[in-house]
Parts: C-alpha cells; sequence; structure tokens
C-alpha cells in the first residue's frame, strides 16, 4: 500500500510542478474566506473587497497605493464649493468598462454610471434597491450617506455633482472606500431586461484592473488581466484566489508553492515563514486598535479616577509580549501611530500596581468585583481576546480587583456590550476605513452610543470637537482639533488602550510590487511575478 | 418484501418532519442573529434592523414561520440564502458532488481496508496482528480530526512534498463542471494530468475522513466474526473438512455481515459530521464547510434547509442498507 501511495503522490508531485511552470504569469493568492458575492457595495467583509471592488471595480477617487492619501480614479479632478456642501467630479474620458463573454459595452463609462452606483443604495424606490432580498446597504448607511446626500446631479455626459445636507471633510476619503465602487448601469439594465438582476452580483463588470472569469464556490475565484484598464494592463495575465480558510494550510500552501502570497499568517506561523529561504514576509503596522471599554455610566467606573487607577493596573507591555507575540505596540491613543494629527506629546499611563491600588483607596474602591468581556473571535486587532482578559485578571487581583470574565457568542456579544446598564469593561477594536481620524475618533462620539460607543461615553468636551474636526477643511487645522480631542480623551480615559497590532503578508520571493495597504486592502494591481 | 420496503417508507415521512423541526429550532436556538451578523462589526440601525426583521419575516410568530418553511419546502423552496442571497438548493446541488465524493472514496478506504483487518483481527485473536489493529482502531477513533489532518498535511505535503496540501485539483486545471465529481470531469476534459491531480488532492481528506469509520467497521467486523465462529455451525462446517477459507468466508462471514453493513450505514451519518472539519482544513468545497459557514453567519435558512438535506440524504443511504438487509439476511425478506 505504501508503495502505490508513493507512486500516487510522486505523479502528483509532477504534475503541480509541471502545472506551474507553464502558468509563470500567473499569481496565485491563497485568500481566508469565500466572498459573499460579487457587486461591491452591499457586503461590508475585507474578503468580500478584496474578490470584487479592488479586482474588478474603481471608484471616483482611490487611496494612494500603500497610503491613505486620496489621488484621482475614475475622475480626473473635482471641486469642492467654499461652503463644502458641492463636490463636482470631472470624470477621465474613455475608461471602458469590462468586455467579457457575458456582457459586451457599447458606451464609456460616463455621469449615468456614477449616479446609479450611488441610488441604488440609496433610493428605496430604485429598482436595484431590493435586488438581493434584504440587502442592508450596510456601508452606505453606516457612513452616514442617506443622512449626508442631498442630490447627485448629472452635470453633462463627463461632470457629476454631489450636494451634501451639510458639510463632511471626510466625504473625499469615504468615496474611495469599496462601497463607492461605480458599476455599469448599461450592464444593469441589459441585465434588468432579461429579467436576470441576481447575476449582476455574480457576473461582475466594472473598470478595475482585472475581469472577472470564473468562481467554483468555497474553492476558487479565477480573474483575468482587463486589456482595456484606463491604468494600463497588468504584468501578470491570471489572478487567481485559492481559497483556504485555515491559517496554517495557507502556510503550508505557500511553502509548497501552491500559492505565492497569502493573507492573515496565525501568530505563531509567523517565525517559520520569515525562516523559510524562499519566503518574504512584508509586514506593516496595522491601522487599527485594540482596545477596553469601560462603562462610564456605571458606578464606579463613572468616576475617572477609578478608570485611570484601572489603567495603571495593567502591565500593556506583557500583553504586547504573550499575546500578539511582539506583533504588536502599546497603544496609547485611540488613533493609531500611522496616523496623521496623532498626539506624540501624550504619554500613556504608567503601569504601577502600587500608584493604582492608593487611587483606588482613594476613589473609596474597595472590594471591587467586575467582568471583563473577551471577544470569542480572533480579530487583527486582538488575536486572542480570552488569553488577554486573563492577563488583565491577573494584573486586576493584584491590585485587589477582582474579575470575572465572560464571552458570549460574536453577535450577540456586541449586542449585550450596548447595553446601557452593561457590567464591567469590553474588549473590542476597530480597523480603519479610510485614513481619517473622524474614522476612529467617532467611535467615542455621544451620538455613537448604543451603536459603537462601548463605553457608553458622551464628554461635550470632546464632542464639541468631533464636530468642529468634521466641519474644517483645512488639515492643518484638524490636526490641531484631534490632537486635543486625544488630550481629552487621555485625561477622561473612557477605554483602556491596550494594542495596535502588525499586520503580515507572507509572499514567495518571485513576486514583487505588491504593497501592503494600510486599511487591510489586498491590491493586486501593480504586482508581479518571476518566472 | 414489498410490505417491508413500504413501512420502511412509511417511517421516513415523520422522521422529515421530525427533522425538519428539530432543524427550524436547533438554529433559532443558538444565540445570535442573522441580522447583526449580516451587518458586521459595523452594525445596523435600529430603524434598519426592524426593516430587515420585517422583510425576512422574523418579527412573526415562530409557528407561522415554521409552517411557511415546511410549505415551501413541500414545494421544493429551500429558501435564499441570508449571506449570499443565493438558492439554498442550487448552492447544496453545486457543493454535495464535492462531499460525496469525497465520502465515497473515504467509504470504500474504511471498507476494503476494515473489513479485511477485522476478519484478520478475529481469525488470529490474540495475535501480534490482531493487538496491532485494534490498536491503530482504538487510535484512529480517538483521534481529533483536526489534528490528524494538519499532520498529515504538514507530514506528507509540506515535508515529504508528496502530496498537495489543499484544494480538489491543480489550479492550472480550469473546465466547467460537467457532473461536479472532481474524478470523473477531470477524465472527461481530456487534459492531460488533470486525473492524477484530482487523485492526488483526493489522498489526504479521504484518509483523514476514512479514520474513524474505518476504525469502527475493522472493531466491528472483528467483535462480528468472533461471535459468530463460536457458532455451532462453524464448527460443524469445520467438521465437515471444508478449508478454512471456506469456512470464514463462506459460512462465517456472510453471517458476521448483518452487523457489519448496519455499522456501515451508521457511519454515513458519522461521515457527514467528519466531513465538516476535513473539508476545511482541505479547503475542499463541500456541504459541510458551507453549514459551518452559515452557522457561524447565523444563516437560518441555509442551516434549516441544509440539515433537512442532509438528513434526507441520510435517510436515503439508511433505506438502501435496510433494503440490503433484505438481501443478505433471508429471514427479513420471509417476515
Amino acid at each position: 500500500m505504501i508503495r502505490k501511495l508513493t507512486f500516487a503522490a510522486a505523479l502528483a508531485a509532477a504534475t503541480v510542478l509541471g502545472g506551474a511552470a507553464a502558468n509563470a504569469k500567473t499569481l496565485v493568492y491563497c485568500s481566508e474566506a469565500s466572498p459573499a458575492g460579487f457587486d461591491p457595495s452591499p457586503w461590508s467583509g475585507g474578503n468580500d473587497f478584496d474578490a470584487s471592488s479592488r479586482t474588478i471595480y474603481s471608484r471616483l477617487v482611490e487611496f494612494e497605493h500603500g497610503k491613505t492619501t486620496i489621488t484621482p480614479g475614475l475622475a480626473e479632478s473635482w471641486t469642492v464649493s467654499d461652503d463644502g456642501l458641492e463636490y463636482t467630479f470631472k470624470l477621465k474620458p474613455g475608461v471602458k468598462f469590462q468586455t467579457t463573454d457575458y456582457f459586451t459595452p457599447t458606451r464609456d463609462l460616463n455621469a449615468d454610471d456614477v449616479i446609479f452606483s450611488f441610488e441604488r443604495q440609496w433610493k428605496k424606490d430604485n429598482k436595484w434597491f431590493e435586488y438581493l432580498p434584504g440587502t442592508g446597504w450596510e456601508y452606505f448607511t453606516g457612513m452616514g450617506f442617506p443622512e449626508l446626500l442631498k442630490e447627485i446631479v448629472k452635470v453633462d455626459d463627463l461632470t457629476v455633482k454631489f450636494v451634501l445636507n451639510k458639510p463632511e471633510v471626510a466625504f473625499l476619503p469615504d468615496l474611495g472606500m469599496d462601497f463607492a465602487s461605480i458599476v455599469s448601469k448599461e450592464y444593469a439594465d441589459s441585465l434588468e431586461k432579461a429579467g436576470t438582476m441576481q447575476q449582476f452580483t455574480q457576473k461582475p463588470i466594472g473598470t478595475g484592473p482585472f475581469q472577472f472569469v470564473d468562481y467554483q464556490v468555497d474553492a476558487v475565484i479565477r480573474y483575468a488581466a482587463w486589456d482595456g484598464y484606463f491604468g494600463g494592463r497588468q504584468k501578470i495575465d491570471d489572478l487567481i484566489f485559492a481559497i483556504t480558510p485555515d491559517p496554517a494550510v495557507r502556510a503550508q500552501k505557500l511553502k509548497a508553492g501552491e500559492c505565492n502570497i497569502m493573507s492573515y499568517p496565525a501568530p505563531a506561523d509567523i517565525a517559520g515563514l520569515q525562516a523559510d529561504e524562499n519566503l518574504n514576509v512584508a509586514e506593516q503596522e496595522g491601522l487599527n486598535i485594540g482596545y477596553m471599554a469601560y462603562n462610564t455610566t456605571v458606578a464606579p467606573f463613572d468616576k475617572v479616577e477609578v478608570r485611570k487607577a484601572l489603567n495603571m493596573a495593567v502591565n500593556k507591555q506583557a500583553i504586547i509580549d504573550a499575546v500578539y507575540q511582539g506583533a504588536g505596540q502599546v497603544a496609547v491613543n485611540p488613533i493609531p501611530p500611522t496616523m496623521w494629527s496623532y498626539n506624540t506629546a501624550i504619554k500613556d499611563d504608567e503601569y504601577n500596581p502600587e500608584e493604582s491600588k492608593k487611587m483606588l483607596e482613594a476613589a473609596g474602591v474597595k472590594d471591587l468585583s467586575m467582568k471583563i468581556w473577551a471577544m470569542p473571535v480572533s480579530r487583527p486587532y486582538n488575536p486572542n481576546a480570552q488569553r488577554v482578559a486573563e492577563l488583565i485578571q491577573a494584573d486586576y487581583a493584584k491590585v485587589g480587583v477582582k474579575a470575572e470574565i465572560v464571552s458570549y457568542e460574536w453577535t450577540e456579544y456586541r449586542e449585550r456590550g450596548k447595553q446601557k446598564d452593561r457590567d464591567g469593561a469590553f474588549q473590542l477594536g476597530w480597523t480603519g476605513d479610510n485614513g481619517d481620524p473622524d474614522n476612529f475618533l467617532f467611535l467615542l462620539g455621544c451620538d455613537a452610543i448604543g451603536q459603537s460607543n462601548y463605553a457608553i461615553w458622551c464628554n461635550k468636551e470632546f464632542q464639541d470637537l468631533l464636530l468642529k474636526g468634521k466641519a474644517t477643511t483645512d488639515q492643518a487645522e484638524r490636526t490641531k482639533i484631534y490632537e486635543e480631542a486625544q488630550v481629552v480623551f487621555k485625561r477622561e480615559a473612557p477605554w483602556l488602550t491596550i494594542a495596535h497590532s502588525k499586520v503580515f503578508m507572507p509572499m514567495s520571493k518571485k513576486v514583487s510590487g505588491f504593497v501592503m495597504d494600510p486599511l487591510g486592502i489586498h491590491r493586486f494591481d501593480g504586482v508581479d511575478i518571476a518566472e | 418484501m414489498l410490505r417491508y420496503i413500504l413501512n420502511k417508507l412509511a417511517l421516513i415521512v415523520p422522521t422529515i418532519f421530525g427533522i425538519s423541526l428539530a432543524a427550524f429550532a436547533f438554529v433559532r436556538l443558538l444565540p445570535g442573529d442573522p441580522i447583526l451578523a449580516m451587518a458586521g462589526e459595523r452594525g445596523v440601525s435600529p430603524e434598519r434592523y426592524q426593516e430587515l426583521l420585517e422583510r425576512f419575516g422574523y418579527n412573526r410568530p415562530i409557528w407561522l414561520q415554521y409552517f411557511d418553511y415546511i410549505g415551501n419546502v413541500l414545494q421544493g423552496d429551500f429558501g435564499i440564502s441570508i449571506a449570499t442571497k443565493r438558492p439554498v438548493i442550487g448552492e447544496f446541488l453545486a457543493l454535495f458532488p464535492a462531499t460525496l465524493e469525497l465520502a465515497t472514496v473515504a467509504m470504500i478506504i474504511a471498507v476494503v481496508i476494515g473489513i479485511p483487518a477485522g476478519i484478520f483481527a478475529a481469525v488470529k485473536r490474540g495475535s501480534w496482528f490482531d493487538q496491532l489493529t485494534m490498536g491503530a482502531a482504538l487510535t484512529g477513533y480517538s483521534m481529533p480530526i483536526f489534528w490528524w489532518g494538519l499532520l498529515l498535511i504538514i507530514f506528507f505535503s509540506g515535508y515529504l512534498g508528496w502530496t498537495p496540501v489543499s484544494g480538489r485539483i491543480g489550479l492550472q486545471y480550469f473546465f466547467p463542471p460537467v457532473t461536479g465529481f472532481m474524478l470523473i470531469d477531470s477524465l472527461l476534459s481530456g487534459k492531460s494530468g488533470a486525473f492524477s491531480s484530482a487523485v492526488s488532492h483526493l489522498i489526504l481528506p479521504s484518509i483523514v475522513l476514512a479514520t474513524i469509520p474505518l476504525a469502527v467497521i475493522a472493531r466491528q467486523t472483528r467483535s462480528a466474526m468472533l461471535e459468530v465462529l463460536g457458532e455451532d455451525y462453524v464448527r460443524t462446517a469445520r467438521a465437515k473438512g471444508l478449508t478454512p477459507r471456506r469456512v470464514i468466508g463462506m459460512h462465517a462471514f456472510r453471517n458476521a455481515l448483518i452487523p457489519v453493513v448496519t455499522t456501515i450505514g451508521l457511519q454515513v451519518g458519522t461521515l457527514m459530521a467528519g466531513a465538516i472539519l476535513t473539508e476545511t482544513i482541505f479547503s475542499w468545497p463541500g456541504i459541510g464547510k458551507w453549514m459551518i459557514d452559515s452557522i457561524g453567519k447565523r444563516d437560518y435558512v441555509v442551516v434549516q434547509s441544509g440539515l433537512l438535506l442532509i438528513a434526507l440524504i441520510v435517510m436515503a443511504v439508511n433505506l438502501i442498507v435496510d433494503l440490503l438487509y433484505a438481501v443478505i439476511n433471508p429471514r427479513i425478506r420471509v417476515q
């Protein structure tokens, strides 16, 4: 039997190797999950965006590759009215939608496509609003677009104007996000006519660097370089997503040469991947924050001095060493250090159990029993919340605080965390959407209570700064405002800021041109692979 | 015989209703909420949440939801996935061949190795072979599938480089599915090397999935054989001067086969359960991985309909096994 197995295996290995040589300009990416669909707007998972918006589609504006700076995309230029209420975009002429075996466009991109891309997510009487039953358009609504947009006007074929209800400084970065990808109205119309609207998300058409070829559910997604891409044809001919949910298996596939690049390695595998002479492991500070939010409306956490004392009881460096295994850094502020307006002058609460004990006593807190909430899932900003909770629990014990660790199923966890009478400190985190500080600081705004403000913290001084920051267009001025907001945050301590994690991207040494993205996007335009 | 078959068929109807009710209740007993799971970390506004609740009908009385569901199922409508918005039956039919192919190969491995090993262990009772086989069976039965799968990947794919790590076929082979069974489709594609690539991708996952059924079948065969070998008719057969091969093959094994066939039938359920983990480890695009993903997303529609469809298949296999009894055991035919 062993002889037979050996023969079969050797045959298979020969097949794999032979095939790899024949497909030298094919890049294989081991992705972590199947996309829900290929429409870039209804879904909110990073894996959905990687498979749709970043490969197949483009947006009016784009984030500069590897940065959060806004650059022209489908719009070659734009103007903003003095009152900040009107954004007029001039579209690039001659942008072609992809030609595939299921659709041949008859015209180039125009203002109708832009208007359609937003109105289908916005207007309930639009036939495409519910073309997928129960679609929530979570990102469009989550970014406040239904309240923000007043109208979108076609000025001419290549000029489109967005009129807002209120000034919104993050409007441009918002348009660089995945949900704001531009889709083809002509394609939508043809599907509507044929009565096959669902095909819109199964067989996508965009203006991006790659065109869709095939999807075998839960297994493989195939793309081909789009010859008519306005940014120029890609160096690779074919792009394949090999869907591989287990990180250890992804690492093995990369080592075995079955894929050329992989997402999200397990922290335990990183050292092994770094030691492999055929691989490069790129790394970057993640645009994220892992935190623990006190319920600032419940005693004794309503007292600043208690929150400060508890913060000082926690040895955050020990958490970085034990849980993040060095792949992270202690968080001081609620925004990551790589983000503009990060206040470097702020000093973190010192780890000092003795002082913490004294402060608790001074605040009249004795024999405190509390809960520490631990997420049931691993996230980029916190790979093991249970372990973090255990370490905090041990630290608290040293200052006489008895902590019980609680956890629930993931959606229930988040819902219970929002309850105003929630008992104890709640671990969570955030990964940035668009590189704007407001995209982090809004988590602590008064109007985010009941949604993303798990500290249930409403501080007038902080809130005023947030609103001022949103209404100011000058970046230098905004920087000052947000620096001040961070001072207020640190003084009031609604959170224990735990860590900003690093993100790793292991790849074959044959791969060149891959740029890690601070927003956690995996982009393959500009990537090449040596033959 | 006809009455026997009709009796078995009649039992299926209440079983289906029972399973549909259990699956419907089970997914709703899980903590979590499909709409919140769909919304992700960004959440959804209370107004939109209410809208979606009404849109999916989850604000209606639970019994009404069940009757609507079962009514639709009886008309062949298994619903639309909350997460992917695709018809459940379409997703099931696209993924099921992969699971069936893996489970069939795993079962063949389990039967082809398990039965002879059990017979041999019984015949050579107390020998080193018996001890070794039963020790290995116990180890196989106790082995956590996830750990076992990763171990095989690391050793055979990572260290020795003999087998591919995961997937169903080498990525260089791209052809439209005809039957959904990769072994057949790779042959039909006419592409050189495609079939051997499909075979090589099946080796590790089928070994992992076969491990527990193989252990159970080997142990069951051994104990059934030991029982039969002590019977008077076996002694009589030996006394008549029949060759040991004839005694074991014709007299002992034929009678020992009945409990073994029962065990094999029951292992179909084990294979379905094992497929969940095996498919996840080996990135095998089958219904096991589909179900586990859907449970994570609280996709009520996929979980309740998927469980029902899987149950239907397990019942169909058990029905076939019951019919096989009648072939093997003349007493059932007479009854």
